[in-house]
């Protein structure tokens, strides 16, 4: 497969969302949360707490939509300052309960526009980054589909990033690369090699501790191991007291 | 899919680069400069004199870093961290190396920040200044290292810091590396706060992408030149998005102020005394606590 077969992989319509992992690995568990309690909720961003293995567990993911209503009400997987900020309430939540998080990532960025400029995307994210670098609970980011730039990083500042085999995660898409770089936002195909976005490209930069392989039928099993994968990591970073838990946060991305 | 999704679909935030290329006058060596805003020609040593801000409208011409800490440090008192630092091409990105040896000549510099200590009106900070001449500001490897370096440094050293940017956000050419580049920093920002130490961000024109969504946001007082372009998109990619004009002063450094986002809006004649105001108010005395 080639870096561009990977991103139509990852933006196809047919793909699991965030709504399918919650609904597949938390059941009816999952209790949803809503609101930033400072202005609205956005519906990119879905979040609330469920169980996992019998263990309380904070989940926020990035949600696209599966049909084309649900993808304009949640604009398309692109969050609003109001999203990142909801997100970040959860995750202080989290802190207070000492429940670990778990971040699902499919954004192609967030959003840019009059509204999210007035209340301050770029403030929002930085907001997530700091705070996300010394939360004293587990997290956990898992790519699910697209991870577009500092949309995607906002929900990724991590102790463990994985990457579902089909997953992309750039500093900017393979259109806007081959605009700027050749002119030409055709030669897509070509910005997609350079970028290295793929899961395997990230894994060998360090950005990514795991890969989850994807068989052809992605309904079925992958959601079963990756419950007890995702329980049996948090069960470890568990152990870890938390002043350990940031220093080892902090090195991670120190390393870049 | 169909063209119906394309249009509604939102474009990545930090396709904004190369949106702020070289359009911008820097101040040349000729006798008479044209302000680029009110169209008048200014005398060069009564623009120099003035702080290169337009003597007829007040337009803040863009400043190299190297003017900028000469306006706004005690003389001879900036100590250079990390001079020799210089980026490669980890990704194999094409052309990578040309653009950085191009960047390199146009700026006379090594990379698109330079760090240091200083004193300002006789206080101790660490000082971040970066470049628009370089890149565009973008942010490489090696300006996050430099900027993380110098807030380790402060968080030891118990110092302020202060962080003059102008960015068109991300380093393509680096790949997610350039990414990673906002958690580094500001995670390095966070420790610092945490120590109790002072950080202040001074926002210039234009200051967008990845360095409006990490440190330049995050200081505890956030000031801006007048009239500077902030924001997380560059108005262009907005533009496309929304498929409209934008209102004038969208995105001014006037705008952020009534948005509530900045602190405030300071002349550049009156910047190198404001910071020093600032540092004497937050200044530790051997006790560590506050020295009033
Ligand atoms: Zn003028």
């Amino acid at each position: 497969m080639s870096a561009y077969d990977h991103v139509t992989a990852a933006r196809a319509n047919d793909r699991p969302t965030s709504v399918d992992y919650i609904k597949r690995l938390f059941g009816d568990s999952f209790f949803e949360l809503h609101g930033d309690r400072r202005f609205a909720d956005d519906k990119a961003v879905i979040g609330g707490i469920a169980e996992l293995n019998g263990k309380p567990v904070t989940v926020i993911g990035l949600e696209k939509g599966r049909n084309l209503k649900e993808r304009m009400a949640r604009n398309f997987g692109s969050a609003h300052p109001e999203g990142y900020r909801k997100a970040l309430r959860l995750m202080k939540q989290a802190e207070k309960f000492h429940r670990p998080v778990i971040c699902f990532v499919d954004t192609s960025g967030a959003y840019c526009g009059i509204g999210a400029e007035e209340r301050g995307q770029g403030q929002a994210i930085a907001e997530n980054l700091m705070e996300m670098m010394t939360l004293k609970t587990p997290i956990l980011s898992i790519f699910i589909g697209e991870g577009g730039s500092g949309g995607a990083l906002a929900l990724a500042v991590a102790d463990e990033v994985w990457m579902l085999e089909n997953a992309i995660y750039s500093v900017i898409s393979p259109e806007g690369c081959a605009s700027i770089l050749w002119k030409d936002p055709s030669k897509t195909a070509e910005a997609s090699e350079c970028l290295k976005l793929t899961a395997q490209d990230l894994f060998k930069l360090g950005v990514i501790e795991r890969i989850i392989r994807e068989p052809k039928d992605l309904e079925s099993r992958i959601f079963d191991s990756l419950k007890n994968l995702i329980a049996d990591t948090f069960e470890k970073k568990a152990a870890i007291p938390a002043e350990k838990l940031i220093e080892m946060r902090y090195n991670r991305f120190r390393k870049f | 899919m169909p063209d119906f999704f394309n249009f509604l679909k939102p474009k990545n935030e930090l396709e904004n680069q190369g949106e702020f290329a070289e359009n911008h006058p820097y101040i040349p060596e000729e006798l008479w400069i044209k302000c680029p805003v009110c169209k008048n020609a200014i005398l060069s040593s009564d623009l120099m004199e003035n702080h290169k801000v337009c003597t007829k409208c007040g337009y803040h011409f863009r400043l190299s870093a190297r003017q900028r800490v000469e306006l706004t440090v005690d003389e001879n008192s900036f100590a250079e961290m990390d001079a020799d630092m210089m980026s490669t091409n980890k990704i194999g990105f094409p052309d990578y190396e040309k653009k950085l040896r191009n960047a390199k000549i146009s700026s006379g510099e090594n990379e698109s920040v330079i760090t240091g200590s200083c004193t300002i009106c006789g206080e101790k900070a660490i000082i971040a200044v970066m470049n628009s001449k370089f890149m565009m500001g973008s942010m490489g490897t090696v300006t996050g290292e430099k900027i993380t370096r110098a807030f380790e440094y402060a968080t030891e050293n118990r110092l302020p810091v202060i962080v003059f940017t102008v960015s068109g956000g991300a380093r393509m050419q680096e790949g997610i590396l350039s990414l990673m580049q906002m958690a580094k920093t500001s995670g390095a920002v966070k420790l610092h706060s945490d120590a109790g130490l002072l950080y202040i961000t001074v926002l210039t024109d234009p200051t967008t992408g990845g360095v409006t969504a990490s440190f330049a946001m995050e200081g505890d007082i956030i000031l801006s030149e007048p009239k500077a372009l902030i924001g997380f998109a560059g108005p262009r990619v907005i533009e496309q998005t929304i498929r409209q004009k934008l209102p004038k002063d969208f995105q001014s450094a006037e705008f952020l102020l009534d948005k509530g986002f900045i602190d405030a809006v300071v002349q550049r004649k009156d910047m190198k005394s404001t910071l020093a105001q600032l540092i004497r108010l937050h200044k530790e005395n051997d006790e560590g606590g506050a020295a009033l």
